[in-house]
């Protein structure tokens, strides 16, 4: 779920598109480098893009009896890095706020913040680190897309309580006050639902691993090693 | 082909909706959505003081109408991730299963007249 329209007041909103659109110029000027160097990769880039617009539509109902949705970004950001992940969560952030009064468009820049660069920043580091250590490739990705989604929320959350302090000034206590008070309908809200998300990416990279895995191993998402591994004994 | 990430996946699925069918029956949830809930928070922390700074210039007329867009949105993701995943495989199974691999135009072997390539 993202900040609704005008929900953030001055000098909030301003400050996270501020932090925003940089990731984004960023992320669209390496994605045309990417498209221009390999072509072959548009259907994949389409396909990661696809994702989130199927995941992010779904409002599923949670174990606290309220509802969100999953973002489906760590699978960009696992293929594609967080930049060009930041680039797709903008789109379909923007048809949301455009379409359906999900979001907003005050409230873009804070909302391509948690759910365009922070969540797949946390995504992608995870993925490195747990293929660093070696670890199962869909173990990892059901981690580093678990956490990528539940980091979302936790920014949203920070956003907010930032925004809306308990006390009327910022204060580090007032913070933290109201910081409990949203991660008890964000954080909770999304935990199951983050489980969810890791097991649908981890099984959608399952089939891109049998379809295309030549193209993952030129990416350097995986190593051509960990590529015939997996083909061999498909989990 | 292995089924067990399919295995672990379908039971995660049927643990959540288990879950869910059973805390619907048993409680009063509403299940409404968290950003509504949020915004009962900023209206407590700040004492109903709270006026938005912009309203959405258009909102979806009616809960149907929501729904079908949000359903469109899926589908069209739906849509893409099907075509893809389709031609990859079809790719696939004639480059390797029928060994078409390095030709990447069968029909240049064997070049055939204009007027045959437009009755296919």
């Amino acid at each position: 779920m993202h900040i609704m329209e005008g929900f953030l007041a001055t000098p909030w909103w301003q400050l996270w598109f501020a932090v925003s659109i940089p990731a984004i110029l960023y992320g669209i000027y390496k994605m045309n480098r990417l498209v221009k160097e390999k072509r072959e990769i548009l259907p994949l880039l389409a396909v990661a893009g696809a994702f989130i617009f199927v995941l992010s539509a779904l409002k599923l109902p949670s174990v606290n009896g309220s509802c969100s949705h999953p973002t489906g970004t760590g699978i960009a950001a696992i293929i594609f890095g967080p930049a060009i992940s930041a680039v797709l969560g903008t789109i379909v952030l923007l048809y949301q706020a455009l379409f359906l009064a999900h979001g907003g468009l005050t409230t873009l820049g804070a909302n391509v913040f948690s759910m365009g660069i922070v969540g797949p920043l946390v995504a992608y580091l995870i993925y490195k680190a747990g293929m660093k250590a070696n670890l199962n490739f869909y173990a990892v990705v059901f981690l580093a897309t678990a956490f990528g989604d539940w980091t979302t929320y936790l920014i949203t959350t920070a956003e907010l309580a930032l925004a809306y302090p308990a006390s009327d000034v910022l204060t580090l206590g007032g913070f933290l006050s109201s910081f409990k008070k949203f991660a008890l309908i964000f954080a909770v809200t999304q935990a199951p639902l983050a489980i969810m998300e890791g097991a649908v990416s981890a099984l959608l990279f399952k089939y891109v691993v049998n379809v295309k895995s030549d193209i993952l191993v030129e990416m350097k998402v995986i190593e051509a090693s960990v590529a015939r591994k997996l083909r061999g004994t498909t989990a | 082909m292995s089924r067990k990430l399919e295995l672990i996946v379908l039971a995660i699925i049927l643990i959540f909706a288990a879950q869910f069918i059973f805390m619907s029956l048993t409680t009063d949830a509403e299940y409404a959505g968290a950003d509504g809930e949020a915004e009962g928070v900023i209206n407590d922390i700040t004492g109903g003081t709270y006026k938005p700074i912009a309203e959405p210039f258009w909102e979806p007329p009616s809960g149907e109408i929501e729904s079908l867009l949000f359903g469109l949105q899926a589908a069209i993701g739906a849509g893409i991730l099907g075509y893809f995943f389709g031609y990859y495989r079809a790719k696939k199974t004639y480059e390797n299963e029928l060994g078409y691999k390095g030709k990447s135009k069968p029909e240049s072997d064997m070049p055939s007249p204009e007027g045959d390539r437009h009755s296919l």
